[in-house]
C-alpha cells in the first residue's frame, strides 16, 4: 500500500479555494461596478431635469418645455393592453400544455417552439406585427397593433412561466379534488389555478417589464417620434417611453442627451415598482408545501 | 382562501390596467379654434426638425388637432405617403419619378411645397488641420463607388499618409440622394465602404472620434455641433466657399446648398385641419425655420405659395 499516493496538500487546495473566492469576487464586483457607473452617469445628467413639470408637459423642441406626458401614458396604455392580450392567451395555452395536452411527439414539439420562440430576436417580431397587425389586419400604427406585437413577444415566456408554475401545484391535490367527484373544469378552476396564479403572476409581471423596455419592435411598427397628445383609444397612434428616450438621444443638443437620463430614471422607476409588485404577489400569495 | 381572493383580483387587474391608461384621455376638446382631427406627417430626418417645431406651435394654437410627425427617411417617407397612409411628407429631395409612379397606382397626387433651405455640411475631425478645404472633383473621387482612396495623401500628395475613415447618411435618406447627384454626378453612386446611419448624431459622434475621418450631413446638425467638428469648405471652381447661412441662402455655397420640401396631397389638403396646418407651416416659416438651423426662403416666396 503506498501511503504516499495521498498528499493532502492541505495549503494549496486552501490557496486554489480562495483563488476562486477572489474570482467569484471579481465577477460580482465588475457587474456591479459597471451598474453604479450608469447609475451614477444617468442621474448626474438626469436628475436635475426630473420635476412633476417634466412628467406633465408633452416633449417640446426647447429643452425647458419638453416632457414626458405622451411617453408615460403611451407605456401605460402599451402594458394594459399588452397584459390584455398575453393574459388569457398565455394562461390558456399552458393549461392545455399542462392539464389537457396528451404527452406525445406533437406536444414535445410545440413544448420545444415555443422554448425557441423566447429566443427569437425582438426585431423579427416588429417585421411580424408590421405584416401581420398593421398592414393585414388593418390596425394600422396604433397602440393595438404595438401591444399585440409585443403580446406575441412575451407569449413565450408567459406560456413557460405558467407551465412551471402549474407544474409546482402537487398531483394529490387534483386527486383529492376528483376523488369528491370533482371535474377537470372544476378541479383546474378551484384548486389549481389559485393555486399556481402567484407564480402565473409573476411570470407575467417579469415579462411586462421586458415588455415595457422594448424599443426595436416598436419602431418597426412604427411608433411616431413626435407625439404632443394623449392617447385616448387603442387605435391612436402612440409613442412610449424608450422611443422618447432614444428620439432625444439622437438629437444634437447636449441639454436633450440629459433629457433623456431623465427620462431613463423614470422608466427605471416604473421597472422598479412593477418588479417589487412581482414579489410582493408573490410573497403574499405563495404556498409551501 | 387567499388563493382564491387573487383569482378576482387577477380577473380585474387587466381591466384596471385599461382603466388606468385611460385616464390619460378626456383634454381632445376646449379648443379655441374648433378645428380638430389629425394630420400625420413622415419623411426626412433633415426636415424633422422643422416640422417637428411646426407641429408643436400648432398644437399650442389649435389644441382640437393632433399633428404626429415621424422620421423614415425621404424614401421611407414617400413610400408610406404614396400608401396612403400620411398626409404629408418630409423631404430632402424632390420626389423621384419612381415615387410619383408609386403614388399614381394607388390614386394619390403629391403638391410639392419648398419649405427652407439647407447646406450639405462636409465636416472632418477637428485635429484634421490640412483638408480645410476640397475641390468637387476631390470629393467626387473620394466618394464615387469602387473609389480605391483609402489615405488623405492619395487625394492630395502633400497631404498626410493618414487613413480616412469615412462616415454618411444611409441610402434611405434624401441626403444621400443629393449629396451623390451634386457631388458624383449620378444619384445614389456611391462607395459603399462607409458608415452610414440615418441618425446624423451616430455621425457626428464618429467623426468627433475618428482623427482621419469625414463625413457629410446636413447644416443645422454642424451648427448645433460645430464646436466639436471641423468644417470642410468646397471649392466649385470659383475658390473655397464655407457653409454658412449667407453663403447657403445666396447660393455661392454651391453644389451643396438645396432647398428642402413638404409634399401634401390634394385630398387631404381639402381637410379643414390639414389646410390650417400647412397655412400655420407657411406663415411661420420666416421664424421657426431659423430656430432650428436652417435657412428660410425669402419672406415672398412663402406668401406666393400661400396665395397660390
Amino acid at each position: 500500500m503506498s501511503g504516499e499516493r495521498f498528499r493532502p496538500a492541505r495549503d494549496r487546495r486552501r490557496r486554489v479555494g480562495a483563488i476562486f473566492r477572489m474570482v467569484c469576487l471579481v465577477s460580482i464586483g465588475f457587474s456591479m461596478l459597471v451598474l453604479a457607473i450608469l447609475l451614477v452617469d444617468v442621474a448626474r445628467d438626469g436628475l436635475h431635469w426630473l420635476s412633476w413639470d417634466f412628467l406633465a408637459r408633452y416633449p417640446s423642441r426647447i429643452p425647458e418645455r419638453a416632457g414626458i406626458k405622451s411617453a408615460i401614458l403611451g407605456s401605460l396604455w402599451m402594458m394594459g393592453l399588452t397584459a390584455a392580450i398575453s393574459f388569457p392567451l398565455g394562461v390558456g395555452a399552458a393549461i392545455y400544455l399542462e392539464e389537457y395536452a396528451p404527452r406525445n411527439w406533437l406536444t414535445r414539439l410545440l413544448q420545444t417552439n415555443i422554448g425557441n420562440l423566447a429566443g427569437v430576436p425582438s426585431i423579427v417580431y416588429g417585421i411580424l406585427g408590421l405584416a401581420i397587425f398593421v398592414r393585414f389586419f388593418g390596425f394600422g400604427r396604433s397602440l393595438l397593433a404595438g401591444a399585440a406585437t409585443l403580446a406575441l413577444l412575451v407569449l413565450p415566456v408567459v406560456i413557460v412561466a405558467s407551465q412551471e408554475a402549474l407544474k409546482a401545484v402537487p398531483s394529490s391535490l387534483r386527486e383529492a379534488s376528483y376523488g369528491l367527484g370533482a371535474t377537470k373544469w372544476q378541479t383546474i378552476r378551484h384548486h389549481v389555478l389559485p393555486m399556481a396564479l402567484p407564480g402565473i403572476l409573476t411570470g407575467m409581471i417579469l415579462s411586462l417589464s421586458r415588455a415595457i423596455g422594448e424599443t426595436a419592435p416598436l419602431i418597426m411598427i412604427g411608433a411616431l417620434t413626435f407625439i404632443a397628445f394623449s392617447p385616448t383609444s387603442p387605435m391612436d397612434p402612440f409613442t412610449v417611453l424608450p422611443i422618447q428616450i432614444f428620439n432625444w438621444t439622437s438629437k444634437p443638443q447636449a441639454e436633450f442627451h440629459d433629457l433623456a437620463a431623465g427620462a431613463i430614471i423614470v422608466l427605471l422607476v416604473v421597472l422598479l415598482v412593477m418588479n417589487t409588485g412581482a414579489i410582493l404577489l408573490r410573497n403574499k400569495f405563495q404556498k409551501r408545501f | 382562501m387567499d388563493a382564491k381572493k387573487l383569482t378576482r383580483t387577477a380577473l380585474v387587474l387587466a381591466p384596471l390596467a385599461l382603466l388606468v391608461a385611460g385616464c390619460g384621455g378626456g383634454e381632445r376638446s376646449g379648443d379655441g379654434t374648433g378645428l380638430s382631427g389629425m394630420v400625420s406627417i413622415d419623411g426626412s430626418s433633415t426636415v424633422f426638425p422643422i416640422s417637428e417645431a411646426m407641429a408643436e406651435e400648432f398644437q399650442i394654437a389649435n389644441p382640437g388637432v393632433r399633428v404626429i410627425v415621424g422620421i423614415s427617411g425621404t424614401g421611407g417617407g414617400f413610400k408610406k405617403f404614396c400608401a396612403g397612409e400620411t398626409d404629408i411628407s418630409d423631404a430632402s429631395r424632390p420626389i423621384k419619378q419612381s415615387e410619383m409612379d408609386l403614388c399614381a397606382e394607388n390614386g394619390i397626387e403629391a403638391i410639392e411645397i419648398p419649405v427652407a433651405w439647407d447646406g450639405l455640411t462636409v465636416v472632418r475631425n477637428p485635429a484634421n488641420d490640412w483638408a480645410t478645404c476640397m475641390t468637387v472633383d476631390e470629393l467626387a473621387r473620394l466618394w464615387q463607388p469602387g473609389s480605391t482612396i483609402q489615405r488623405w495623401n492619395q487625394i492630395r500628395p502633400d497631404w498626410p499618409d493618414e487613413e480616412i475613415v469615412l462616415y454618411g447618411p444611409d441610402t434611405d435618406s434624401g441626403t444621400f440622394d443629393y449629396f451623390t447627384a451634386a457631388v458624383v454626378g449620378e444619384e445614389d453612386a456611391s462607395r459603399d465602404d462607409y458608415t452610414a446611419s440615418a441618425d446624423d448624431n451616430v455621425l457626428v459622434v464618429g467623426v468627433e472620434g475618428d482623427a482621419g475621418s469625414l463625413g457629410y450631413f446636413g447644416f443645422a446638425y454642424y451648427e448645433e455641433s460645430s464646436d466639436r467638428l471641423g468644417l470642410v469648405a468646397v471649392d466649385n471652381g470659383n475658390g473655397c466657399v464655407a457653409p454658412s447661412r449667407e453663403t447657403i441662402e445666396n447660393g455661392t455655397y454651391a453644389p451643396l446648398s438645396r432647398p428642402i420640401f413638404i409634399y401634401v396631397k390634394p385630398d387631404a389638403l381639402a381637410r379643414p385641419e390639414v389646410r390650417a396646418f400647412v397655412e400655420f407651416y407657411l406663415n411661420n416659416a420666416t421664424v421657426l425655420v431659423p430656430e432650428v438651423g436652417y435657412v428660410p426662403l425669402a419672406a415672398e416666396r412663402y406668401e406666393e405659395i400661400l396665395d397660390w
